[in-house]
């Protein structure tokens, strides 16, 4: 069999052998059971002494969100002041500038709510100081937090009855040192021994065998790189993000850093049937999830090794589309790795998306509209729960009685919440690329860093697709981009960073809420007419919803874009 | 609330001496027991550097094997694809003129062994491989221009090819910069 699809088909299987047991492992680990990493816990009780956290103190739904989103709000004053003085701050040794305040505001916002949408390019937008003291730290304590939002959910619906969703500055401690820093750290190390760089020295000056003389960025990448994957975060060292050769050197990083994609935001679902013990829950909403993701995969990795039919006219072998792609990384894995990172709201790219085939960019936008498939680390299964309430509703309504979740009965307040998360992204992704649509046609020649006449890269459908994917993709907090589009000029930087805000903390916030008031409620126990949310038959249903409430919401956006493209192509 | 800002500034202090120095700190450490000593492994001709083994870079003489088009221009301090979507017309008119010249400097090479790598744009504007074929083709070009036996190239090219991760995952391929730097010393 050809080798690429070999390859792709090995690192597939290998990202759900490895989910499996790091699931049961993070479990244990929040469950307080004993794990091989409890030689960490001197160095989580001096942390907690520091800072005068009281490990054993429970938190209500509203305790836990006022922690979260307090130490959120000090996190992005300190990014901002930061990449707004990087010129004069040290470990800057190729003398990169400060960002300008709208783009600084961007950087901020964008790597805190863990989604790395990037207006700079690394080689030059970032100090050294930066990419560790703002980039590389938040990468790892905003996917914390997502985790530590995940236990919350997880701790409302394993009492009968509570109003302890656990101890919020716990959570975000031992996410990092138990799960995120120890898995980084081997990733880490396999990526600087395969030639990334993880050496604080400046650019080098070579000569090349032609006589040219060339520049070459460098610098502490290896770390970066590793909770870029495992964080769900994204945002790349290098301007090209994983494309570039230093930052992905071979096939074999390439399937390291796949897994690291997405290996703990599959755990973390088997770790929901292992907390819960309620396993036969856990594999449907694997199985959902993976149905569909397997679907995407298969799409685009056809599409991607079938080559562009434009350049086919022209008489040439085609060995898949490459333009925008690595002949070490080849269609295949390229084209895995879009659904991958979409899939999880991660980001990072090893080919460029702006030049996949329209097909294939139709399904990562889509996927990215979706953005439960796995999801981000911790958020993904929060936003899964919102449509797992929405089919929890109408399974209630169809069957004409009250709706009940795990025991809880599901009413009006809770459903409105869940409405309201939902419309949410349709709202944002359609009106921010229309707004975006409307001054590039009307306004043209705003005095703009780039004036939206200049915004597209690529003329026709394609170019509307460019404005609708950074829209979706800041909706997601994903961080890809149609990276064609001229971003980093102010309206852009503004509009996608609110856009990233409320698309950060209120589908955070809203399952957390709904689980808050779901957990206080009395227990309900099973009965005959008691909703199987762990049958496979409610699987299929969560498809639908999930199906239709996208297709509904979606449907004439993509109709616009990509699918045009396809039939005209 | 003034509780919370306070645990989170200690908090915060805390974990950034972790995060963002111990942690890569203790990776730099680790990297200098790897090839290059984590600051990227290079390539030498004749005892000097002649670039990295991972950055491609830009060969326009008919003497060397030529590399994938890039829209960085092989700046290597400023990684970039070409973004280009995959029917603008533009953009597809450049990927033909592309064609024409490669036969241009290539005659008596048919159009249908030329591989798409050759005439597209890679992703980092760096990629320093191109496919095997990519290499056969510009065979014939090569030893015609050093004045060399075609086959002796073409069993340089073979002898370059790097086999997929364990024989069968991934694509095969060949390091441009490598290739060059042997058939500099073939003579």
């Amino acid at each position: 069999m050809n080798t690429e699809i070999l390859g792709v088909l090995v690192t597939l299987l290998l990202c759900f052998l490895l989910a499996y047991p790091l699931g049961k492992y993070i479990a244990n680990v929040f469950l307080g059971k004993p794990t091989f990493t409890d030689f960490m816990l001197p160095l989580e009780r001096f942390i907690y002494r520091v800072s005068g956290i009281d490990p054993k103190k429970g938190m209500d739904w509203k305790q836990f969100l006022k922690a979260m989103l307090t130490i959120n709000m000090l996190w992005f004053v300190y990014a901002f002041l930061l990449l707004c003085f990087q010129g004069s701050l040290p470990l800057n040794p190729d003398g990169n500038a400060n960002q300008s305040p709208d783009l600084a505001f961007n950087t901020a916002i964008s790597f805190l709510v863990n989604c790395n949408l990037q207006h700079y390019s690394g080689e030059s937008g970032l100090s050294y100081f930066t990419q560790l003291f703002v980039i590389t730290f938040l990468q790892f304590v905003t996917a914390a937090t997502g985790i530590a939002c995940l236990v919350a959910l997880f701790n409302g619906f394993k009492e009968k009855t509570t109003n302890n969703l656990g101890n919020f500055w716990v959570y975000l401690v031992q996410s990092t040192t138990r799960i995120l820093l120890p898995l980084s750290i081997v990733v880490a190390v396999i990526l600087a021994f395969n030639g990334t760089p993880a050496s604080f020295d400046g650019k080098d000056s070579i000569l090349t065998l032609q006589g040219d003389s060339v520049q070459v960025s460098r610098g502490p990448a290896a770390g970066m790189i590793a909770i870029k994957q495992l964080g769900t975060n994204g945002g790349g060292w290098f301007g090209v993000n994983s494309a570039h050769p230093l930052e992905n050197p071979n096939y074999l990083t390439n399937i390291v850093e796949i897994i690291s994609i997405v290996v703990i935001p599959i755990a973390l679902v088997f770790s929901l049937g292992f907390y819960l013990q309620r396993r036969k829950l856990a594999r449907v909403i694997f199985a959902v999830m993976t149905v569909m993701f397997i679907a995407f995969c298969t799409i685009n990795i056809y599409y991607e090794m079938k080559g562009n039919p434009a350049i086919d006219k022209m008489g040439i072998a085609q060995n898949g589309s490459m333009e925008g792609k690595e002949v070490r990384l080849g269609a295949a894995a390229t084209a895995l790795w879009s659904v991958a990172t979409t899939s999880t709201s991660n980001g990072s790219v090893n080919g460029m998306h702006d030049s996949l085939t329209p097909m294939s960019g139709a399904v990562i936008i889509l996927d990215m509209m979706i953005n439960a498939l796995y999801g981000g680390v911790g958020v993904g299964l929060l936003n899964y729960f919102i449509f797992l309430m929405i089919a929890v509703f109408i399974s209630g309504l169809m069957v004409g009685r009250t709706p009940e979740f795990l025991g809880h009965k599901v009413e009006a307040r809770e459903v409105k919440i869940t409405a309201l998360v939902t419309l949410l992204s349709a709202f944002l992704i359609k009106g921010g690329t229309a707004l975006a649509a409307y001054f590039y046609a009307h306004h043209p020649e705003m005095a703009w860093a780039v004036q939206p006449g200049n915004w597209l890269n690529n003329p026709s459908y394609h170019g509307f697709t460019e404005m609708l994917y950074e829209f979706t993709s800041a909706n997601a907090n994903n961080g890809s981009g149609f990276e064609g589009l001229a971003d980093n000029n102010i309206f852009w930087n503004v509009s996608t960073g609110i856009v990233l805000i409320l698309a950060r903390y209120l589908p955070i916030i809203g399952p957390i809420a709904i689980v808050g008031l779901l957990a206080k409620k009395k227990y309900v126990p099973d009965s005959a007419g008691t909703l199987e949310v762990d049958s496979y038959t409610f699987g299929l249903m969560t498809i639908a919803v999930i199906i239709i409430i996208n297709a509904l919401s979606y449907f004439p956006a993509l109709a616009l874009g990509p699918i045009a493209e396809f039939f005209n192509q | 609330m003034k509780k919370y800002l306070i645990t989170s500034l200690k908090l915060t202090t805390i974990m950034l001496v972790l995060l963002s120095v111990i942690y890569p700190l203790f990776i730099a450490g680790v990297a200098l027991f790897a090839l290059g000593k984590g600051k990227g492994e290079t390539l030498s001709k004749d005892g000097k550097v002649v670039g990295y083994e991972n950055i491609g870079q830009s060969f326009t003489e008919d003497r060397y094997f030529w590399g994938r088009p890039s829209a960085a221009g092989y700046n290597a301090a400023g990684s970039s694809g070409s973004n280009k979507g995959p029917t603008n017309p533009e953009y597809l008119k450049t990927v033909s003129d592309r064609i024409d010249t490669f036969l241009l400097h290539n005659p008596g090479i048919e159009r249908s062994r030329i591989p798409a790598d050759l005439v597209t744009a890679s992703g980092s504007g760096l990629d320093p491989d191109i496919s095997p074929d990519g290499a056969r083709v510009q065979v014939k070009r090569v030893a015609v221009t050093r004045h060399l036996n075609e086959s002796k190239v073409a069993s340089l090219v073979e002898s370059h090819i790097e086999k997929p991760l364990l024989g069968f995952l991934g694509p095969e391929k060949i390091n441009v910069l490598k290739l060059n730097i042997a058939l500099d010393q073939l003579q």
